[in-house]
């Protein structure tokens, strides 16, 4: 299923990162190959959003390497929207563009960064749109929708930037219970295209039913990974079996 | 009970004895004033004298002529516009600087902001002034141009810029005061910038934009419609600190009142007028923006 000999599509080696005297990442080892689907959780503050955030240099790392598609991502890069327009992102609180109408927020990407016309970044999002059920909306600015139809806009812009590899952070922690099940089924449709995708969240549905592997994070570190099955019925290390009881203990 | 039913009314809004007492006391001290500047005072008002320097008639054609006060609301009004829209230029450059990472145009921008606020305008206005008048003007050779020359000679130069033989006269006025209210509106436009959310740049950088992309697109949009209300007071500041530049004989409404006021010698008359004048003006820019304050929340609907 998985070409695993193939060069991965995201590689980190030795990353780490501080905030002032703070180590918030140490040593971060993980490749993810095209295709792969990578779920990534641990309890809060453990540097999961970090981590991610340091793949599109939202954030800048200090030491060790970052290559996004054979490319090396670095802090003082020149032209990192080369890099961005690879690298999806979906954000917890949709960061949608609240002065824009929905048209325009999945529009601006491709006509901004990869020159595409208006009539084409329109029918470009026009599809989008109808791919994550959103297209009745378009004229309509963003607080007139609900929480998960802006995120599905969320997604569905990111994916207007036809990126190699989405990256989730939390994308389902800031919606009501009955808004997450519209969010999901949008990116469980995604991963069965095939869509390589790195995803934050504590769904450990969505997890065991997408994942290829799950990672688990710790005060920074990667402490853990394995396959959903593996990792959810039989974790190896201790502070997993924590955060899994207390994640599924109640 | 009936879902279906009317809300019960509100109760109508009257003046209770309360307003009347203030409405009366109000209008009893404007009288009594009236009542000291006529008779107490023994005030000999003539209109006519001061309004001849609004619009003169000549008395052997019976044309009429827009006189000093007509020409010095001109020019105040191109100090308005022409203000406004330099200050307009710094304050969006010197608050993005404001809020960059990098270090010297944050210094730059903080040394600009706090030398102006923290020095009178009048003090500020003599220094500048004196250094633009006797050294950047005659150094690009301003005060050397031909007013006679057809660039300047022209009614289209005339209406935006005035006459020409005063250009350097009101190019001093005009930075000077886009000088000084630039300070105060860098600081509104920084205020504006840091109020957009973190997740707006994050997620404009995410999708790939560069960062002049990312300001012009994203952030200085949203951050305007915020700052519309302080914005719009600092330029009805604008209107009224104009007077200021007539300190250094920049011949707008204040200036040409002066000199009214001492030909004429009736000085109630000549500031009374002027003061109405700078009402009109400043009034009708408060309305157009509140009306552009609403179309604003209306596109965001």
């Amino acid at each position: 299923m998985l070409d695993i000999t193939s060069k991965p599509l995201v590689e980190i080696t030795g990353m780490c990162k501080w905030y002032g005297e703070f180590s918030a990442l140490h040593d971060i080892n993980l490749s993810v190959h095209e295709g792969e689907k990578v779920v990534v959780c641990g309890p809060s503050g453990s540097g999961k959003s970090t981590m991610i955030r340091c793949i599109n240099q939202l954030e800048a790392h200090q030491k060790g390497t970052i290559s996004v598609n054979g490319a090396e991502v670095s802090p003082d890069m020149k032209n990192i929207e080369q890099i961005r327009r690879e690298v999806g992102m979906v954000f917890q609180s949709f960061n949608l563009f609240p002065h824009m109408t929905i048209l325009d927020n999945l529009t601006l990407g491709p006509m901004r960064n990869r020159g595409v016309s208006r009539a084409d970044a329109t029918d470009l999002a026009m599809h989008y749109l109808e791919r994550v059920h959103i297209a009745q909306q378009a004229e309509k600015y963003p607080p007139q929708l609900s929480g998960g139809q802006q995120q599905r806009v969320a997604i569905a812009r990111s994916l207007c930037m036809k990126p190699k590899v989405m990256l989730f952070d939390e994308p389902t922690s800031a919606l009501d219970p009955e808004m997450i099940a519209g969010v999901l089924d949008v990116m469980i449709e995604l991963a069965e295209e095939g869509m390589t995708m790195i995803v934050v969240t504590h769904e450990m549905g969505f997890a065991r039913k997408v994942a290829d592997r799950v990672v688990f994070m710790d005060e920074g570190e990667i402490i853990e990974v394995a396959e959903p099955e593996e990792f959810f019925n039989n974790p190896q290390s201790d502070r997993a079996q924590l955060f899994l009881s207390q994640l599924l203990g109640h | 009970m009936d879902r279906n039913a009317p809300p019960p009314k509100p109760p109508k809004k009257r003046l209770t004895l309360v307003d009347y007492i203030l409405f009366g006391s109000v209008a009893a001290l404007v009288i009594f004033s009236g009542y000291r500047v006529n008779d107490v005072l023994v005030y000999n008002w003539e209109w006519s004298r001061v309004l001849n320097f609004v619009v003169r008639v000549d008395d052997e054609t019976g044309q009429y002529f827009t006189n000093l006060l007509v020409r010095g609301l001109e020019t105040t009004l191109r100090l308005a516009v022409w203000g406004t829209i330099l200050a307009t230029i710094i304050g969006v450059v010197m608050g993005y600087w404001r809020t960059c990472e990098n270090l010297t145009l944050r210094i730059i921008s903080r040394c600009y902001v706090e030398l102006i606020r923290n020095i009178p305008p009048v003090v500020f206005i003599f220094i500048f002034f004196f250094f633009i008048s006797s050294q950047i003007f005659p150094a690009i050779g301003l005060d050397d141009v031909d007013p006679d020359a057809a660039v300047f000679a022209n009614p289209v130069f005339h209406f935006l810029f005035g006459d020409p033989r005063l250009l350097s006269n009101f190019l001093a006025g005009l930075l000077c005061l886009a000088m000084f209210e630039g300070a105060y509106v860098t600081e509104i436009v920084r205020a504006g910038i840091q109020a957009v959310p973190k997740g707006q740049w994050e997620a404009a950088r995410a999708i790939g934009l560069s960062p002049i992309r990312v300001l012009g697109d994203i952030i200085l949009p949203q951050a305007l419609r915020k700052i519309l209300p302080p914005l719009a007071g600092q330029f009805i500041t604008l209107i009224k600190d104009s007077a200021i530049v007539s300190l250094i004989s920049i011949q707008e409404l204040t200036f040409m009142a002066t000199e009214v006021a001492a030909t004429t010698t009736k000085v109630f008359e000549t500031w009374i007028l002027v003061g109405g004048m700078y009402f009109i003006l400043c009034y009708s820019f408060a309305v157009l923006f509140a009306w552009l304050e609403r179309q604003a929340a209306r596109s965001r609907r």
